[in-house]
Parts: C-alpha cells; structure tokens; sequence
C-alpha cells in the first residue's frame, strides 16, 4: 500500500478536480437541508446528486452515474416538484420549512458529532492510503454479473418495484365509490 | 487519489442529511434529505468497491439495487403524502400528531 503526503496529495491534477466537484457538492446539500425556499431546496438537491454521480465518474463506475443522473434527476426530482405541486407548498421564501433555532443548533452539533466519529474512524483505518490505478467498469461486465451471480437479489428488486407500483396506485387513488367517504 | 478523500466526502453528506432529516418540517423535504443519505451511502460502496477491486462489483451493484429502492420509496413517499394532504390538509411532520398518547 503506498502513502501519499499532503504536498504530494496537491500535486496531482485528479484530485484539483476532486477538489471542483467535492466543495460544490457539499455546499449544495447543505443549502438544500438549509434553504428557506422549497422550490429551491430541491433544486439544490438536484446540483448535490449531480456531484455524486460525477465523483462515481471519478472512482471508474460510469454505469452507477448515468443510473443516478438518469433516476435520480430524470425521475426522482420530478417526483418530488410533483409532490411540492400536490400540497400547495409555499412557493416564496418562508421560516415553515424547518424547525427553529433553538432546535436546529442541538441537531447540527449531533449531526457534527457524527460526522466526526464517522472521519475518525475512516482516518484511523485508512489514513492516506493511494487508491490502486484502475479502469472503469466497462458496462458488458457489470451486466454479465447482474444476470449470473446477482440474479436474485435482481429479480427481488423488480418484485420490490411491482409490489411499490401497485401500492402507489392503491394508496394515490380517488376512491369514490364506497369505502370511506 | 486516496480512499479518505471519497469516504470523508460521503460522511459529510450522510451528516448533512440526517440534520435534514430531523430539522424539516414539510414531509417532502424530509424525504429529499433522505436522498441525501442515500446519495451518501451509494458514494462510500461505490469508492470501497474501487478500493477493494472487486471482482463481483459488490458495491456497484449494491449501490444500483440502492438507486432502484430509493426510487420506489420516493413513489410510495409522495403517494403516501399526498393521501395525508387530502385527509388532514397538512404537509407538515409536526401537525400529523393525531397517535400522540
């Protein structure tokens, strides 16, 4: 395992970019936790999973990216306009969107907690270990494994997706006949 | 590039979403930093996945049946939210206290 140094860490070119999409990312999930506009803090969360799926670029594993920006962005933050739509959300700046201040201080200092037993942690095991070079995965192998030694859990996730299928329909219908109301 | 960077990364994503998660009150913003989280932990497989050269791709494939069961607890989610604002017209976690003893 070779170790790297911070000024050595500097020097490479592919952590400068690391650098361009980390920050961003991080500041834009934490505007879309903090924003005070709903619209806006979905939109934020759109930038945050955009970042993700550039740093999975990044570790080699284009067909997890593409997935991500396809679900997540295509898919997902429609889903949640849809939702903000639905229940008439205040479009405009408002304070109803979070607890007050003297909720939020306590939970930013645990979530703080947190984050730093989880860096220590990571930091103690894996200090500065390189990463190994290597070559994206090309999208023939990852398929070749899903359908042999990833088949079942695969076929479990499309009984999940029937089973949410049907519950979204039983659950968004307008029930007029019978029943209650 | 070292594994530190990626995990430190994703650690302060997953921070960020919990804060999210326990200091929203509108119930679909609370469902969009449990994205977060997600989006969190798919970054720590995927980067663990790189580092350990898997030859099964462990990680990523984790990481897609992730993405997948994000997806459909998003459909279930906004569907189960809608049916609340029809019933009590709220939006909001904190009102939604109706079981409370």
């Amino acid at each position: 395992m070779m170790t790297v140094s911070l000024a050595d860490w500097f020097s490479e070119t592919a952590n400068w970019a690391f650098l361009i999409i980390a920050l961003p990312t991080l500041f834009a999930g934490w505007r879309a936790v903090s924003s005070n506009n709903i619209v806006r803090a979905v939109l934020y969360l759109v930038v945050a999973l955009a970042g993700t799926a550039a740093l999975f670029f990044m570790l080699g594993a284009p067909f997890v990216g593409w997935t991500v920006v396809l679900v997540y962005i295509g898919a997902v933050i429609v889903l949640f306009l849809i939702g903000i739509m639905i229940t008439r959300a205040p479009l405009g700046d408002t304070t109803d969107l979070s607890h007050p201040i003297k909720v939020r201080i306590p939970v930013a200092l645990l979530s703080f907690v947190l984050f730093g037993v989880i860096a220590y942690a990571a930091i103690d095991s894996f200090s500065n270990t390189m990463l190994e070079p290597f070559e994206p995965t090309s999208t023939r192998d990852l398929a070749n494994l899903l359908f042999s030694r990833w088949v079942i859990p695969f076929e479990v996730v499309s009984f999940v997706l029937l089973a949410a299928l049907i519950g979204g329909i039983t659950l968004a219908r307008r029930d007029d006949t019978g029943g209650k109301r | 590039m070292t594994i530190i960077q990626f995990v430190l990364v994703a650690s302060a994503l997953f921070s960020i979403g919990l804060y999210g998660v326990i200091t929203r009150k509108n119930a679909v913003l609370v469902l969009a930093s449990v994205e977060l989280m997600l989006a969190a932990v798919n970054l720590n497989l995927v980067s663990f996945d790189t580092y350990l050269a898997d030859q099964l791709h462990a990680g990523q494939m984790m990481s897609l049946f992730i993405i997948a069961l994000a997806a459909a607890e998003v459909g279930i989610g906004i569907a189960i939210i809608l049916m609340i604002y029809r019933n009590l017209h709220t939006a909001d976690v904190d009102e939604l206290n109706e079981m409370k003893g």
